[in-house]
């Protein structure tokens, strides 16, 4: 088992989507933050319970068409910088 | 204060106080025929004091205070004293203003619709905004853009004209002499003089507008332009404003919404009258 983090609820994001990128504030923190994909997917699949890496994905593969190799650790690297910037937190 | 001079400047009322006749009496000439702020209250004050009680007479220094102060904020000549005021306007603006998103831009206005420009110091938009303010737009500020978070409207806040070097020269050929200040040598900017906005920037001054293009110019470059995206407008605005972060959920509202909305072109222009005619072009081409 990996990391398990969990995110603050939607209710407490705007998520506006933009050209090539996408616009986060984060309400609790009232930062801003400049995200791209899959950024905003992997902060929608923690909103159904905390998660680690490996469950992220199996989340994502049930509502997105990739390819699935090297996914658990592209994600995992995308968790320890959202972590690091206050949208999630380890459980 | 002994001198007091108030004054409304698009929705913004200010009340300068000075220790001197000389700050004051220049403000009166320039802003003649502004309104006072509404109601007799002013949002911001702005005193202009000696640093030490004798320095009102030997060798008097000009420091700015007011509701806002910086406390490194070096004094200045007493002959550099209208620039006092004016920069003691801005820094109230820069560090109090919430109720308008506040984006160091210039802007114009033509049928109902805003040109706003933004750049670093320098880059022109200054010079642009007054160039244009005297060919056909409206002339709504040189150095705070206020977007209305409310509505998305930009309000106009056409505070005198900051000509730095080489851009003095440049106006003073276009423009008749008895809207200018002083001649202001040796400051922090170099030489700096003040131009009053023309009669229809303040017969206009407030009506907002709608902002239709954002322009990122830069000067001394060949003539080009290229689209800028709205990811890097919204990068780029956000390092603008001064309260973007100050303001919170609003101002992310607003500015995302005016990315999205409004075109932005960066341009590089070699001078003011290719700038004006590249400027003319864009506005067509956004507009059609």
């Amino acid at each position: 088992m990996g990391i398990v983090y969990r995110a603050d609820p939607p209710s407490a994001r705007c998520l506006v989507a933009l050209d090539a990128l996408d616009l986060i504030y984060h309400r609790p923190s009232g930062m801003t933050h400049i995200v791209s994909e899959p950024v905003p997917q992997i902060l929608d699949m923690l909103t159904n319970g905390p998660a680690d890496a490996e469950a992220i994905v199996v989340r994502l593969l049930e509502q997105h068409d990739f390819d699935p190799e090297g996914a658990v650790e592209a994600v995992a690297a995308r968790l320890a910088e959202l972590e690091a910037i206050g949208l999630v937190e380890r459980t | 204060m002994r001198y007091r001079f108030d004054v409304r400047i698009g929705p913004v009322g200010f009340r300068v106080g000075s220790a001197w006749r000389q700050p004051i009496a220049a403000l009166r000439d320039l802003y003649a025929g502004y309104p006072e702020p509404d109601g007799g209250i002013a949002d911001f004050t702005v005193r202009l004091e000696p640093e030490r009680p004798w320095r009102r007479y030997l060798r008097p220094s000009v420091a700015i205070h007011g509701d806002f102060t910086l406390p490194d904020a070096a004094p200045l000549p007493l002959a550099q004293g209208l620039l006092a005021a004016e920069m003691g306007m801005n820094l109230q603006m820069a560090l109090g203003q919430r109720r308008y998103l506040l984006l160091h831009a210039s802007v114009v206005e033509r049928d109902g619709w805003a040109l706003l420009m933004t750049g670093h110091s320098g880059a022109g938009k200054s010079t642009l905004a007054a160039l244009l303010g005297e060919r056909g737009w409206r002339f709504m500020g040189d150095e705070f853009a206020l977007l209305d978070p409310g509505t998305g409207l930009l309000h106009a806040f056409p505070r005198l004209v900051s000509l730095k070097n080489a851009a003095i020269d440049a106006m003073t050929a276009e423009i008749a002499a008895d809207r200018f200040g002083p001649l202001l040598m040796g400051t922090p900017k170099g030489a700096i003089r003040h131009l009053r906005p023309n009669a229809a920037a303040l017969s206009a001054m407030d009506a907002p507008a709608r902002p239709a293009l954002i322009l990122f110019p830069r000067y001394g470059f060949a003539a080009a332009a290229r689209p800028v995206g709205a990811s890097e407008a919204f990068v780029r605005l956000t390092q603008a404003s001064t309260n973007y972060v100050a303001m919170g959920e609003p101002a992310f509202d607003a500015l995302s919404v005016l990315v999205r909305d409004v075109p932005g072109r960066a341009i590089d222009y070699p001078d003011t009258e290719g700038a004006v005619a590249l400027v003319e072009r864009l506005w067509t081409e956004a507009l059609a």
